[in-house]
């Protein structure tokens, strides 16, 4: 895992360096690229003077040491950027995930139980739909319809425009106002949440259904699921407590696949809602040629990827007996 | 290549008329939008850059979806992106299958070291998500449509080789490749004539499918501003003037419409290949 690392800082880098674009334009400004003095001075500051193969040495000794280098447009640490950022962007992943486990399972449930009706076709398509809309066009159509058509939701952002960012304990708005008692931010911060949450749990919600009502069927055919019919259990008592509970167990594997389709589709949202996390300052990163921080979201994406792969074979393990090796 | 695996018998076999009724009209679909991006220069009453009424009037029955911003006619504009979209996932799609059979082939037949290290660069592309990579190749190469398409391939690549490899290393322990072997049979040639032809169908099924993934991505690409630029009338691009044009709402939603239909229909499509090739039985 450590190699995979420092693979993935690596690749990182050498995408960096194939550019043609020329990233002094970004820190000094086009006018200023004629002055030589300027130039020379910006090039001995972001340390372009080296070669490519000393600036790729100190950028992996820095990394080592946490330093992701300083970004060219917010002349600020990429990392504490990053770590700024990170929240709204849990924040919003963790709600989508909720909001898609738990629809998801529902309506793998009814598609499972009523395999081949009405519940199911409408059920596959809604999950096909998911996973086929673009997430920024989406956000688009949702914003329009709830917020300036029905206006029953706030616009983009995560508060309103009044109300007060609350002091940062988690960096979570619902969690943070709550924990200090102020319910019109608590509100006003859901409220945000809502859409955004929505339009990104969709495609979860489409993943999650297909998977458990398939599962779901495997299990219906089982043993113990005619048994506990025969014996006179109500429908509801098998499916829920017997054969939901080992249909759930695939359902872990697939939430680490469900993350990488959340973090693709948050870039999108945010940008869609203004949602000033990570997905939207790595595209202004990218539309700056702002390099430092280009690699720092990246990385970053990598380095979450790895960290849900591994948190899902553990989850999986410690809840299949079997999968244990040692 | 796919005639080897699929023996008439197998078509057909336990799938509902409604589904068969779905992947024709998903094969519908997506053969009218070829027919149109190929035909459109013959009938198309503007082009897609021409100014042909007022600024964001409305739907109405000379413009179906309304005119955008300087007064260009949405449908039309929508269409003529097919254009733009149409090809670009296809060539994607092709050089992405034949990079990463390459790659995958090469792996699963010699395995060792060769397997070894090709499949960890698959491991190192595979740990990004697909849309952060592609946006960090096509920041460094440069914004653009065809920057954003290198850096799709080199983002696609992976998983061709991924399932090519699985199929070509179960394949290669059949029988009929340790007799080809016996007899003397050279190793290139084995590959080429008996293994490729027993592995290919998973690789096709997933590549029908992706072909409207390709086209969602370069549409989030050309969203972001990372691929097509404003003038060209391609989706993503377009949706973004939707967006900025937030209260006229056909702006967006005529390009969002065809993106959808496309992804459905090869979704539609992919499915069907894949339940008359009977992909799960093709590699035993």
């Amino acid at each position: 895992m450590p190699l995979l690392l420092a693979g993935i800082a690596t690749l990182v880098f050498i995408v960096s360096r194939l550019t043609p674009a020329d990233p002094l334009v970004s820190i000094v400004g086009e006018r200023n690229l004629t002055n030589p003095e300027v130039v020379a001075a910006a090039k001995a500051r972001w340390g372009l003077d080296k070669s490519v193969v000393s600036q790729y040495f100190t950028y992996m000794k820095n990394l080592l040491h946490g330093d992701m280098g300083t970004s060219f447009s917010t002349r600020r640490p990429v990392l504490s950027d990053l770590w700024d950022r990170l929240p709204a962007t849990l924040e919003l992943t963790f709600a989508a995930m909720a909001i898609g486990l738990v629809f998801g399972v529902g309506l793998g449930v009814l598609a499972a139980r009523h395999r081949n009706g009405w519940i199911d076709h409408i059920a596959r398509f809604f999950a096909l739909l998911g996973s086929s809309l673009p997430a920024f066009w989406a956000g688009l159509l949702a914003l329009y319809v709830f917020y300036a058509q029905l206006g029953i939701l706030p616009g983009p952002g995560r508060l309103d425009p009044r109300a007060s960012e609350p002091g940062k304990i988690t960096g979570f708005f619902t969690i943070d106002s709550l924990l200090h008692g102020d319910m019109s931010t608590f509100w006003s911060a859901l409220k945000h949440l809502i859409l955004p949450a929505c339009v990104l749990g969709w495609g979860v919600v489409g993943i999650v259904s297909r998977l458990v009502r398939a599962s779901l069927l495997d299990e219906f055919s089982m043993e113990y699921v005619r048994v506990g019919r025969a014996m006179g259990l109500r429908e509801r008592t098998v499916v829920n407590t017997h054969a939901l509970r080992n249909a759930l167990l695939p359902t872990i594997t697939i939430v680490a696949f469900a993350f990488a389709f959340l973090i693709t589709g948050a870039v999108l949202t945010e940008i869609v809602f203004s949602w000033p996390g990570v997905g939207s300052y790595a595209v202004d990163a990218s539309r700056k040629l702002d390099f430092p921080a280009v690699i720092g979201v990246t990385i970053l994406g990598g380095v979450a990827f790895l960290i849900t792969n591994l948190i899902t074979d553990i989850l999986y393990a410690s809840a299949d007996p079997r999968i244990r090796l040692a | 290549m796919t005639a080897a695996v699929a023996s008439p018998s197998l078509v057909k076999r336990h799938r509902p008329a409604w589904r068969r009724g779905l992947s024709l009209v998903g094969l519908g679909i997506v053969a009218l939008w070829v027919l149109v991006a190929i035909t459109l220069p013959w009938w198309s009453p503007h082009t897609p850059l021409e100014v042909v009424g007022d600024r964001l009037a409305g739907p109405s029955g000379a413009h179906l979806m309304g005119t955008d911003a300087l007064g260009r006619d949405v449908f039309i504009r929508t269409l003529w992106g097919a254009r733009t979209s149409l090809p670009i996932s296809a060539v994607v799609i092709v050089f992405s299958v034949v990079l990463g059979s390459l790659v995958g082939a090469v792996a699963g037949f010699f395995g060792g070291w060769v397997d070894a290290v090709l499949m960890r660069f698959v491991d190192l592309t595979m740990a990004f998500p697909p849309v952060l990579l592609a946006m960090a190749i096509t920041a460094s190469l440069g914004p653009g449509i065809r920057n954003a398409l290198i850096a799709m391939v080199l983002v696609w690549w992976p998983i061709y080789a991924r399932l090519l490899r699985a199929q070509v290393i179960a394949v290669r322990q059949r029988d009929f490749v340790e007799s080809a072997t016996a007899i003397g049979v050279p190793r290139w040639l084995i590959l080429r004539r008996y293994i490729l032809p027993m592995s290919y169908t998973p690789v096709l099924v997933n590549a029908t499918m992706d072909l409207g993934q390709v086209v969602l991505l370069t549409a989030s690409l050309s969203f972001i501003g990372l691929g097509a630029r404003p003038p060209s009338p391609e989706w993503g691009a377009m949706i973004t003037e939707g967006a900025t044009n937030f209260y006229q709402w056909w702006i967006a939603a005529a390009p969002g419409i065809a993106i959808v239909t496309v992804v459905v229909a090869c979704n539609f499509v992919g499915d069907a290949l894949r339940d008359s090739l009977d992909v799960k039985d093709s590699a035993r």
